[in-house]
C-alpha cells in the first residue's frame, strides 16, 4: 500500500511536469502571463511531490520492506540506519529518484527568484527544467521503478511487478542483500549527492541559455543571471570528483585515486566543458565576444551531464550488447540526441544575432588566453570522449574488444594539463582587449627568476626525472606568479589606504571576490597538481609474503608484520586484521592495521588499507592474503605515494576559493557596474 | 699479457659471463611478487571491466597472476607472456589498443582534432578585420612602441559603442 502511494505520487509529479511544459509553451505563444504563472506553480509543486515520493522510499528502506526489489538489493537488517538512508542512491532506481528530487529542488529555487527584469525567460526555463525532470521521472515510472514488488506465481517463480499479477501472492524475503560493501564509506555517502548536485545545477544555466535563444534576447543577461548558479554547479561537481577520488583511494585498495575508468571519465567530462564555460563566459561579459561558443559550451555541458548520469549508473560501456539490452540505454540515447539537436538547431537559428561585439586584436589579451584555455580543455575532452567510446566503436565494426587504459590518457592529457597550468599563471596578468609581451614580462620576471632558483635547488637536491623537472617548474612558476600578483595588490592597497597587511588583504578580497576567489582556486589547483605529479611519477610499490616478525622494505621504510586476527563482527562481517609496524632508520613511526572485511550477506570482500599519511608522503599497506592457521605468513602490498596529501589539501583550499567566488554580493548589479568602471579606468590588471 | 692474447680472451670471458648471467636468471626458481606485478600491471583482467590484473581481487585473477609466475619461472620474457595473454583472451587484456588496423583511429583522431582547433584559433586571430597595433585607449595598458597609432575614427567608434553598452547594462 505504501509502495503504491509512493509510486502514485511519482506518476502525479510526472503529469505535473508535462503540464508545466504545456502551460509554459501555451502561455508564451498566447502571451498569457496567467498560463506562465500556472506553469510556474506546477514547477514549484514538483518539489513537494517528489519529496513525498522519496521520503516514502526512504521509509520503506528504513523499515526493511524487502518485498520491494530495490529495498532487497540495497539494504539488509544488519545495516545501521544512517547507511540505510544513503542506500537511496546506492542503486540505479533509487538514484534516479534522488536525481529527480534534486532537479525539482533546483528548479523550484529558480522559480522563487526575483524575475522582474527577465520575465520573458521564465516560460522557457520552465520548459527546459520540466522536460529534463519529466525524462528522469519517466525513467523511474516506466523503466526503473524502485517501488516494484516481488510476487510468487503458482509454479513458485518469483517475479517483480508494480501491481499484483493475477493469481500471484506477495513474496517477502526474510532479509535483504545489503548495500555493496564498497559503497559503505563516508566518501561514497557524500560523493554521489555532490556529483548529482553539480550535474543538476548545470541544468539551470543551460535552461537560461535556451530561453535566451528562443526569446531572441541574446545579450549577456542570461550569463549574468546564471553566473552564481554556474559557479555553484562547478563547485559541487568538483567536490563530487574529489570525494570520488578520495573514496577510490581509501576503499578500492589499488594505491591510487584515479584510474581513468570510463565511469570516472563520464563524471569528468562535464567538468571539463563546465570549467571552460566558467572561464569563457567572462569574455562575453567583458567584451561581448564568443557568444556562439559559450552557448555551445553550455549545450555540451548539459548533454555530458545527462551522458554522465547515464554512464555512472548503467555500466553500458562494458559492451555494445549491454547497451542494447539495457532498458534505459536507448531512452537515454534518444533523449541526449534529441535535446542536443534541438539546442544546436536553436543556436544555428539565432546565429546571426550572436555576432561578436568586438574583435580579437591581440594574442596576449585576456580573451586570447581564455580561448587557448578553452582549446586545451576541449582537447582533453576529445581525448576522454574518444577513449571512452572507442572500445564500443571497435567492437561494433570489427567485433574486437579493446581496452583504452591509463597509459593512453596519461600520455595524451599530461602536456595539455601542463599547458593549462602555465596559462593559469600568465592569463590573469594580461588585460582585456590588449596586452603585449612587455606588459606580461614586467609582471612575470621576478616570479620567473624565483622559479628558476627553486628549480636549481630541486636539481641540486637530486631530482633528475625530466618530466618531473618540467612539471615542477611550470607549477612553481604559476604558484609564484599568482602569489606575487596577490601580494602586489595587497601592498598597493595598503600603501593607498594605510591599512595593515591583514586588513588590506581582507578588504581587497572582499571587494573583488570573484577575482581573488579565482586566484585561490588557481593556487589550490597548483597544490593538487603537486600531489598528482608526486604520486604519478614517483609512486613505488612492493609485494611480498612474510612470516610474523619479518619485514618488507620500500624506499627506506621497513614494514614489519607483527600479528593477525580473524574474527566475526555483529554486523555480519568476517574481518582479517593485521598489525604491522612502520619504521625508518630504526625509529618506529606508526602501527598500521590493514584489513580485509568479508561481508556475508553480499558475499563480497573489501580491502581497507592501513595508511600512514604525512605532508611528505603516504605509506599505503594492503593485506593481500594470509594463512588462516597459526597465521604463519601474510602477503602485503605496500605503496609509497609521495606528495599525495597535497592533492587533498589543495581540494580543501579549492572549496574555500570557490566559496569566496560565489559568496553573494550586497548588490550584484552595483558591484558588476563598479567592476566594469574599474576595468575601463584601470586597463591592465598587471599594472 | 700481450695485446694479442687480450683480444682473444676478452670476448671469450664476455660470452661466458653472458651465459652465466642468462642461466642464473633462467634458473631463478620463484620469481618475486614484484616481478609478477611488473607484468600484471601492464595487463587488464580478461573478464572484469577495466581492472588492471595486478590489483584485481578475484580468484580468477589470482590464478592468472600465478600463471605469470609459472611462465616467468619457465624463462619466458615479459613480451612473450603479454603476447600469450593476447593470444588467449584477445587484445582487451592490453592497456591500450594494439597499433593495427582500425585501432589507429584511437591514436590519430585526438591529435587531428587538436590541430583543427589550433587552425580555427589561428584563423580567429588572423581574421581580415584584424588591425595591427593597439586597441581603444580605454583598454590599452600602455602604448606599444613602434606600432602605428590607431585611426581616430575607428577608436571613437569603439568608445561610443562601449559607452552605449555600459549605459545599457547599468
Amino acid at each position: 500500500m505504501i509502495a503504491q502511494f509512493g509510486y502514485g505520487v511519482l506518476v502525479i509529479s510526472l503529469a505535473t511536469a508535462f503540464y508545466a511544459v504545456g502551460a509554459a509553451v501555451y502561455g508564451y505563444f498566447k502571451k498569457s502571463q496567467r498560463w506562465v504563472e500556472s506553469a510556474r506553480y506546477a514547477m514549484l509543486l514538483s518539489f513537494p511531490l517528489i519529496t513525498i515520493s522519496a521520503l516514502t522510499l526512504i521509509y520503506l528502506i528504513a523499515n526493511n520492506h524487502f518485498e520491494l526489489d530495490f529495498v532487497f538489493a540495497v539494504t539488509s537488517r544488519s545495516m545501521p540506519t544512517y547507511l540505510k538512508m544513503t542506500a537511496l542512491w546506492g542503486g540505479q532506481a533509487g538514484s534516479l529518484v534522488f536525481w529527480s528530487w534534486l532537479m525539482s529542488a533546483f528548479a523550484s529555487a529558480v522559480m522563487l527568484r526575483k524575475w522582474d527584469r527577465d520575465r520573458e525567460f521564465m516560460p522557457w526555463v520552465i520548459v527546459v527544467a520540466s522536460v529534463t525532470l519529466a525524462f528522469f521521472i519517466g525513467l523511474v515510472v516506466f523503466y526503473e521503478n524502485p517501488f516494484a514488488r516481488y510476487w510468487q506465481t503458482f509454479d513458485g517463480t518469483v517475479i517483480t511487478a508494480m501491481f499484483q499479477p493475477s493469481g500471484a501472492v506477495p513474496f517477502i524475503p526474510a532479509d535483504g542483500r545489503g548495500l555493496n560493501p564498497l559503497l559503505r564509506h563516508p566518501g561514497m555517502i557524500i560523493h554521489p549527492p555532490m556529483l548529482y548536485l553539480g550535474f543538476v545545477s548545470f541544468v539551470i544555466p543551460f535552461s537560461f541559455a535556451i530561453a535566451s535563444l528562443v526569446t531572441g534576447r541574446t545579450d549577456d543577461r542570461w550569463i549574468r543571471i546564471t553566473r552564481r548558479w554556474t559557479l555553484v554547479a562547478w563547485l559541487f561537481l568538483s567536490m563530487g570528483l574529489v570525494l570520488g577520488s578520495r573514496w577510490a583511494y581509501d576503499v578500492l585498495g589499488w594505491g591510487g585515486f584515479w584510474g581513468w575508468d570510463p565511469v570516472e571519465i563520464a563524471a569528468f567530462m562535464p567538468w571539463l566543458t563546465g570549467t571552460a564555460f566558467v572561464h569563457s563566459v567572462m569574455i562575453q561579459e567583458k567584451r561581448g565576444m564568443f557568444k556562439h561558443w559559450n552557448t555551445l559550451l553550455i549545450i555540451l555541458t548539459y548533454s555530458l551531464v545527462i551522458f554522465g548520469t547515464f554512464l555512472t549508473r548503467s555500466g553500458v560501456l562494458s559492451s555494445v550488447h549491454a547497451f542494447a539490452q539495457s532498458a534505459i540505454g536507448p531512452a537515454f540515447f534518444i533523449f541526449i540526441g534529441a535535446t542536443f539537436i534541438a539546442s544546436a538547431g536553436l543556436l544555428i537559428y539565432r546565429w546571426n544575432d550572436l555576432k561578436s561585439e568586438s574583435e580579437l586584436k591581440s594574442v596576449f589579451s585576456r580573451e586570447a588566453f581564455f580561448l587557448l584555455n578553452n582549446l586545451f580543455f576541449m582537447s582533453i575532452l576529445v581525448v576522454c570522449f574518444w577513449g571512452v567510446i572507442f572500445p564500443l566503436i571497435s567492437e561494433l565494426f570489427t567485433g574486437q574488444k579493446v581496452t583504452v587504459g591509463p597509459p593512453f590518457y596519461q600520455r595524451a592529457t599530461a602536456p595539455l594539463f601542463a599547458a593549462l597550468i602555465f596559462l593559469m599563471g600568465i592569463a590573469p596578468l594580461s588585460a582585456w582587449g590588449h596586452s603585449t609581451w612587455k606588459t606580461l614580462g614586467r609582471a612575470m620576471w621576478k616570479p620567473a627568476i624565483a622559479a628558476v632558483v627553486a628549480e636549481v635547488i630541486i636539481l641540486a637536491l637530486g631530482l633528475r626525472n625530466p618530466y618531473a623537472l618540467i612539471g615542477f617548474f611550470i607549477i612553481i612558476l604559476t604558484l609564484f606568479i599568482t602569489l606575487y600578483e596577490i601580494w602586489r595588490a595587497i601592498r598597493a592597497r595598503g600603501k593607498a589606504t594605510g591599512e595593515n597587511f591583514l586588513l588590506s588583504s581582507w578588504r581587497l578580497v572582499g571587494r573583488n571576490r570573484r577575482r581573488y576567489g579565482g586566484y585561490i582556486i588557481h593556487i589550490s589547483m597548483v597544490l593538487m597538481a603537486i600531489g598528482i605529479l608526486g604520486i604519478g611519477l614517483f609512486q613505488t610499490e612492493t609485494q611480498g609474503t612474510i612470516a610474523q616478525g619479518e619485514s618488507l622494505k620500500l624506499d627506506g621504510y621497513t614494514i614489519t608484520y607483527k600479528d593477525l586476527a580473524v574474527f566475526d563482527t555483529a554486523d555480519a562481517r568476517n574481518v582479517a586484521r593485521a598489525v604491522v609496524v612502520v619504521s625508518k632508520g630504526g625509529k618506529v613511526l606508526a602501527e598500521l592495521h590493514p584489513r580485509r572485511d568479508f561481508f556475508y550477506e553480499s558475499q563480497q570482500p573489501m580491502t581497507i588499507p592501513g595508511v600512514r599519511s604525512t605532508i611528505e608522503d603516504d605509506l599505503y599497506i594492503i593485506l593481500v592474503d594470509w594463512q588462516p592457521i597459526l597465521s604463519s605468513g601474510a602477503t602485503f602490498k605496500v605503496y609509497h605515494n609521495p606528495l599525495v596529501n597535497w592533492l587533498w589539501t589543495g581540494s580543501l583550499l579549492f572549496i574555500f576559493g570557490a566559496l569566496v567566488a560565489v559568496w553573494p554580493d550586497k548588490d550584484p548589479e552595483y558591484e558588476s557596474a563598479r567592476e566594469r568602471a574599474r576595468i575601463a579606468q584601470q586597463p591592465a590588471a598587471a599594472d | 699479457m700481450t695485446m694479442k692474447r687480450l683480444i682473444w680472451i676478452t670476448p671469450i670471458i664476455l660470452v661466458f659471463a653472458a651465459l652465466w648471467v642468462g642461466i642464473a636468471f633462467a634458473q631463478d626458481p620463484t620469481p618475486s611478487d614484484d616481478d609478477v606485478n611488473r607484468i600484471a600491471k601492464q595487463l587488464f583482467c580478461p573478464v572484469c571491466e577495466n581492472t588492471p590484473l595486478d590489483v584485481c581481487p578475484t580468484q580468477a585473477c589470482a590464478q592468472w597472476r600465478a600463471l605469470i609466475r609459472d611462465k616467468l619461472a619457465a624463462g619466458w620474457t615479459d613480451e612473450q607472456i603479454k603476447q600469450y595473454f593476447v593470444d588467449q583472451y584477445g587484445a582487451r587484456v592490453l592497456s591500450e589498443p594494439p597499433r593495427t588496423g582500425l585501432n589507429w583511429l584511437v591514436y590519430i583522431v585526438p591529435p587531428v582534432l587538436f590541430v583543427l582547433g589550433v587552425i580555427i584559433l589561428a584563423r580567429t586571430f588572423h581574421s581580415p578585420k584584424e588591425s595591427k597595433g593597439g586597441d581603444s585607449p580605454n583598454l590599452t595598458p600602455a602604448p606599444v612602441a613602434g606600432t602605428p597609432a590607431q585611426p581616430a575614427s575607428e577608436s571613437d567608434d569603439y568608445v561610443a559603442r562601449l559607452e552605449e553598452e555600459l549605459k545599457k547594462r547599468n
